[in-house]
């Protein structure tokens, strides 16, 4: 087995079709005008606190291409949701419910194999392991893909769940996003390893750097996990090496931390400016083309924030789906609320 | 009681082949105590694993298990190396119904032993149920008999959410009781009144309710009549049956292993604050150990609560005017 990690691999080669490269070009615009017009939505105060994508478009549709939805499951952590069109419009109508801090925003339909967005850092991997394992075990083709960042990486949950999935051959893609930052912390506070996926030789699995600014060198690198993955190979560990392009969170003021000079050239290597010059060098995209898909993003993303808007909310929900069946104390609790409150047959 | 623990785990890995037994030494060695003697030779390596030493993934994994359509039944080997747990079983296990609304559910029965009196190392013998009961998501049973851990362990697996199954590990081989053959299936929710009594109830749960029915029986020779009440499980709570027995009997002793403070024993007199408060006929005497780690074996029979504390908080209560 070989656990040497890869060098970064930045060549576009890969075989995928024209319209399959544009569809992912696509995919990685509508991440940017979604998560933009998020941040401006907090701003704005009508949406809660989220982590924008910039800079992982690349990586996250590039992994996502590599899946088959009727498949393969992912788990995000919390920056991921807008850029796995993919997997359906449900996600991105589900994350801006979520951002607006309805419950039912964490509620995928059943044939989205999406789990909802994880804030406490790499408890999803363990998850993702275990889902893994679960599909195995009932001889379900397909894998689990998790998504979780280099500072995460120093969490007790991604050593644990990383040698639980290699002992057990577990099908699962262990996807670490190295933007560069936890929050402020620099990747050089975070290990004194010469690069993430070396970590991958305590688990006796292979590890891979992969360029994240490069949608088509991710997709081969999880198409590769995968294949293992499907082939009863067990679990693969890729870094994703990116730069985030903006703040942590809503949050968050990069400019306390960030050295301007590293900023400015991280954004010379901007994912989707990339992208787009090598689909139009293969004259295969336009600047129409950028121009209607930035359109179409923002349609879709105005038409999910009306959806949001105008979804019911209960005051009495989050008495809902605690268990399967609430217990007579939670049942009675639910009916001196709706008392309180004047709610439903509750008076 | 190990045996009818073996025997739930047996029957119920038999009838359905999602459930799966993992954790620590379950495999091939029965687990520590034995408790899953025998699983891996009738259901093989597949379903009854031995796993990495990791609490935190043992129960991080079950939630994936359970959301693929696995019936995860995880062994954490002692109850108190689950704070090595604790940020999977109450942060995540305990709530992806709740925030998937009810897309994933949590078939999971975890199993531990817990607390003391076999002198044991340090934090084997922590009694963490009423933490466990504070985690809105979680609920918590206690079995007391041997016949009752077959039947609730049977509801357990068969029950769609998390189930924290905490077993005495002091109960293993001295609870003895016969146990039904066949199926067995003890609801939640429903306390059961161990031996009747009218002057005073003693409200317990685990291996307080055997303490308890040796503290009755002796006051039944100084003539006071004892009535135990063993609530099986904490979460969900027979409150009704709580309500009623302390209208019956007026005065009540509630005992537990773990410390004082904040401990489950408080949401008890709570309860009958809430409900039976005109009821009563003296404050509620309460029974535990100390707001101390639980110490180490030379000590633990001074701090772990016994059969004289026991009756002398009966006294307390059946003299108080």
């Amino acid at each position: 087995m070989d656990v040497r990690p890869r060098e970064v691999r930045s060549e576009m080669t890969s075989e995928l079709s024209d319209e399959q490269l544009r569809e992912m070009m696509r995919h990685m615009i509508a991440a940017r005008v979604f998560s933009t017009r998020a941040f401006n939505l907090q701003r704005q105060g009508r949406a809660g606190t989220n982590a924008p994508i910039d800079g992982s478009e690349a990586l996250v549709v590039g992994a996502a291409q590599a899946l088959d939805p009727t498949l393969d499951w992912v788990l995000p952590q919390y920056r991921e949701p807008v850029g796995l069109g993919r997997f359906g419009p449900e996600v991105l109508e589900q994350y801006v419910l979520y951002l607006f801090g309805h419950p039912e925003g964490g509620h995928l339909p059943d044939h989205v194999r999406v789990w909802p967005p994880q804030i406490s850092l790499a408890t999803q991997i363990p998850h993702a392991v275990g889902l893994a394992w679960g599909m195995k075990l009932q001889n379900q083709t397909g894998c689990a893909l998790v998504f979780f960042g280099d500072g995460s990486s120093s969490e007790g949950d991604f050593y644990e769940a990383a040698n639980f999935a290699g002992v057990l051959d577990a099908p699962v893609i262990l996807v670490l996003v190295n933007n560069g930052w936890a929050i402020s912390t620099p990747t050089s506070q975070q290990t004194r390893a010469k690069n993430f996926a070396e970590k991958s030789h305590a688990f006796g699995i292979p590890g891979v750097t992969v360029d994240g600014g490069d949608p088509i060198a991710m997709f081969e690198a999880v198409s590769d996990a995968r294949t293992r993955a499907l082939a009863g190979a067990g679990p693969t560990l890729i870094e994703a090496v990116t730069y985030r392009l903006g703040p942590h969170t809503t949050a968050d003021d990069p400019t306390r931390y960030v050295p301007p000079d590293e900023f400015a050239d991280a954004l010379e290597r901007d994912p989707l400016v990339r992208f787009g010059a090598e689909l139009m060098r293969r004259g295969i995209w336009s600047d129409e083309d950028q121009i209607e898909a930035e359109a179409t993003a923002d349609d879709t993303m105005q038409r999910a924030i009306e959806r949001a808007e105008k979804t019911p909310l209960s005051r009495s929900e989050f008495f809902e789906h605690v268990f399967a069946e609430p217990t007579p104390r939670l049942a009675r609790q639910k009916r001196e609320f709706e008392q309180l409150h004047g709610i439903g047959g509750g008076a | 009681m190990l045996e009818a623990i073996n025997a739930a785990l047996h029957a119920e890995m038999e009838r359905d082949e999602r459930v799966i037994v993992f954790g620590e030494d379950v495999g091939i060695n029965g687990g520590v105590f034995r408790a899953t003697e025998g699983l891996f030779d009738t259901f093989g390596g597949e379903r009854v694993v031995d796993t990495p030493l990791a609490e935190g993934v043992i129960a991080g994994a079950a939630v994936g298990l359970a959301a693929s359509g696995m019936i995860a039944v995880p062994e954490i080997q002692f109850l108190g190396f689950s704070y090595q747990a604790f940020h999977q079983i109450a942060g995540q296990m305990a709530r992806l119904r709740y925030r998937s609304r009810g897309r994933f559910g949590g078939a999971i029965t975890l199993r531990a032993p817990f607390g003391g009196g076999v002198r044991t190392p340090e934090l084997h013998s922590d009694s963490l149920e009423g933490q466990f009961a504070n985690v809105a998501g979680l609920k918590v049973v206690m079995p007391a008999s041997a016949a009752d851990a077959k039947g609730l362990l049977t509801t357990a697996i068969r029950d769609p959410d998390p189930v924290m199954f905490l077993e005495p590990l002091r109960g293993y081989r001295m609870i003895r009781d016969e146990v039904p053959d066949g199926e067995h299936l003890v609801p939640f929710g429903v306390a059961n009144t161990v031996v009747e009594g009218s002057d005073v109830v003693i409200i317990a749960w685990s291996y307080m309710v055997e303490l308890s029915k040796r503290a009755a029986h002796l006051l039944a020779d100084e003539g006071t009549s004892a009535r135990v009440l063993d609530l099986r499980t904490l979460v969900p709570l027979d409150t009704e049956a709580i309500a009623s027995a302390v209208e019956d009997c007026g005065r009540v002793v509630v005992v537990q292993e773990a410390p004082e403070t904040n401990g489950f024993a408080s949401e008890v007199i709570a309860t009958i604050n809430d409900d039976a408060f005109y009821s009563l006929e003296a404050p509620v005497q309460r029974v535990s150990g100390y707001d101390a780690p639980y110490p180490v074996g030379m000590l633990e029979d001074d701090y772990v609560p016994d059969v004289d504390r026991i009756v002398a908080a009966v006294r307390r209560a059946v003299n108080a005017q």
